[in-house]
């Protein structure tokens, strides 16, 4: 086994999944599948290759530091379910 | 048992960019909630992050003054947890590949200097704000604003190097000065452009394995970070004298108690799974590009006092006060570079141009009195043509109205009266209305003299030349 049940509830927690037992069950036999199927990779030497961080072979894509209108607090705030003044309303977030 | 503090700081230092780190939203203070957002901050779908590029500079002139290594390649990376003012569910920040890696800055503590090493720097965005019942009609919620989601910090990590808290505070006014020294960040702590989490953890002395650590946050002024320190040193002593055991937790410190106290358990939280973020390419950065912000970095503090001290002759003491700040030195050398007696502009600027901003509560920069005219004034001295004590009531109106020092000698009529002539008679209407004085200097009480200086000097309203009438009285008072 690549992954625990146990694993697979963790991970879930801290995405703020909620998953049945049964769904718990599917996703850890899924994922077992896909991280030895990925585990291949492991059979390759890749000493002195440089871990990818992106996909694609490209570097430095800068933006120059000029000021672009915002959209307006309303824009902003359009989808919000709640909202006070210019504030997004959300639960009381205990300090 | 005597115990080792063991202290290790992340400041987060507030880049002075006009844009955030990824979108063209400006980082302006103080505008009305949420109107300085855009898909991008606010954290919607499919919005893209584009680097600001002046990020990455003001991060390499940061990791070139403070003795690091530029990595030539760095990546950013997701940092995923969930709170409200954080809107995409992840902070972009750098993990594996920091910008700037292995620097130190040396302190000085009571006489003694230290070097701390800095671990790394790396570049990430700010979350937005909460606010908490202050707003009508908020009421059981909190309102977020994402105004600050997305401004761009450096996160400066130090070795536990540090073993007390004035350690602590030195490295950090260090810090600061350099950060405000580059024209990076604005270091204003008050405001969070420069605030200071503390690591700290004891051992037995003797012992080389270090003990439990706390986190202590946003800690907003320096001596808020002596006190957090203090008295979290003391409270896990406390805690582990009385056969408990210290908990890895984040603690809050509270300026009105001056105390700290746990914060919620997010041991969870911890759990960050950072990964490369897949929407930003890897930074790369050239040889020649460091070697470009290396050349254009200003003088340093450091380097400033060692300068004064070597080329100028100035005290230690004047050397620091003089580099405290980069407007400050700024100014002096201005004038130094009009004047060459930096002793005299040192105690000027030092003296009465220090003491009447001070006074006014402004800085430097608000200063009516340019170097040139600190300089001209100087001169006036220089040549006799005022003494140095009407050189301060000069200055007074000089500060106060911004005109040039010579116009005011000529407005008021305060030029040094030099004739000899003229100062001869005064000392004769003088000596003629005291003469009984003038019997008792002559008598042998030679301390009259000071009283003879005076009513000159009053009779002349301060103009006569201070040198000439002690010349002259004291030849006429021999007789």
């Amino acid at each position: 086994m690549k992954i625990t049940k146990a694993e697979v509830g963790h991970v879930a927690r801290l995405a703020r999944l909620e998953l049945t037992e049964e769904e718990q069950e599917t996703f850890t036999g899924q994922m077992d599948a896909i991280l030895a199927y990925v585990e291949k990779l492991n059979g390759l030497d890749t000493a002195g290759i440089i871990p990818t961080a992106h996909a694609v072979p490209m570097e430095n894509a800068f933006r120059e530091d000029e000021v672009v209108p915002s959209i307006g607090v309303d824009n902003a705030l359009a989808n919000a379910p709640d909202r006070v003044e210019g504030f997004f309303r959300v639960p009381k977030v205990i300090e | 048992m005597q115990y080792q503090a063991v202290i290790g700081l992340e400041v987060h230092v507030q880049l002075l960019t006009n844009t955030k780190i990824f979108c063209g939203c400006s980082t302006k203070f103080g505008a009305s909630p949420n109107s300085q957002t855009c898909p991008v901050c606010l954290g919607m779908p499919g919005a893209l992050p584009v680097l600001n590029k002046k990020v990455v500079e003001y991060a390499i002139r940061a990791g070139l003054a403070t003795n690091c290594s530029i990595a030539q390649r760095s990546v950013f990376a997701r940092k995923n947890y969930f709170y409200p003012d954080l809107p995409k569910g992840y902070q972009i920040s750098q993990f594996e590949l920091p910008i700037c890696v292995n620097g130190h800055l040396d302190i000085e503590v009571d006489g003694k200097v230290k070097r701390i090493g800095i671990t790394r720097i790396h570049m990430e965005e700010d979350a937005g704000k909460l606010v908490h019942g202050d707003v009508p009609g908020l009421g059981q919620g909190s309102g977020v604003d994402l105004n600050r989601a997305c401004t761009p910090l450096l996160e400066v990590v130090s070795e536990p190097d540090i073993r007390s808290a004035d350690e602590a505070v030195a490295y950090l006014k260090k810090l600061h000065q350099i950060v405000v020294y580059l024209g990076i960040c604005d270091g204003n702590m008050e405001e969070g452009s420069f605030r200071c989490d503390a690591n700290v953890s004891v051992m037995p002395v003797g012992s080389d394995k270090f003990g439990t650590r706390t986190e202590t946050k946003n800690v907003n002024s320096f001596r808020f970070v002596k006190q957090a320190i203090e008295h979290e040193i003391e409270r896990q002593i406390e805690v582990i004298e009385e056969g408990g055991r210290i908990v890895q937790e984040t603690r809050l410190f509270d300026p009105n108690t001056g105390t700290t106290r746990s914060m919620r358990g997010k041991e969870e939280a911890h759990d960050y799974r950072y990964f490369p973020d897949p929407d930003l390419v890897p930074l790369v950065i050239s040889a020649d590009w460091v070697e470009d912000a290396r050349l254009s970095l200003p003088e340093l503090p450091e380097a400033k006092r060692a300068r004064y001290l070597a080329e100028l002759g100035l005290t230690a003491y004047d050397a620091e006060v003089l580099t405290a700040s980069r407007e400050l030195a700024e100014y002096f050398e201005a004038c130094t570079a009009l004047y060459p007696q930096a002793k005299s502009v040192a105690n000027w600027v030092m003296g009465e141009l220090t003491r009447a901003l001070n006074e006014d509560g402004k800085g430097i920069a608000d200063s009516r009195v340019t170097p040139q005219l600190l300089v001209d004034l100087l001169e006036l001295i220089d040549k006799g043509t005022i003494s140095g004590k009407i050189a301060k009531t000069v200055f007074d109106e000089m500060y106060k109205t911004g005109k040039a020092p010579a116009a005011i000698v000529a407005e008021k009529g305060l030029v040094q009266v030099s004739d000899t002539g003229e100062i001869e008679r005064i000392i004769d209407q003088i000596m003629a209305a005291n003469a009984g004085q003038v019997e008792e200097f002559r008598g042998g009480k030679e301390k009259v003299f000071g009283f003879f200086v005076g009513q000159v000097m009053r009779a002349s309203k301060g103009k006569a030349n201070p040198a000439l009438v002690n010349e002259i009285l004291l030849k006429k008072l021999k007789g």
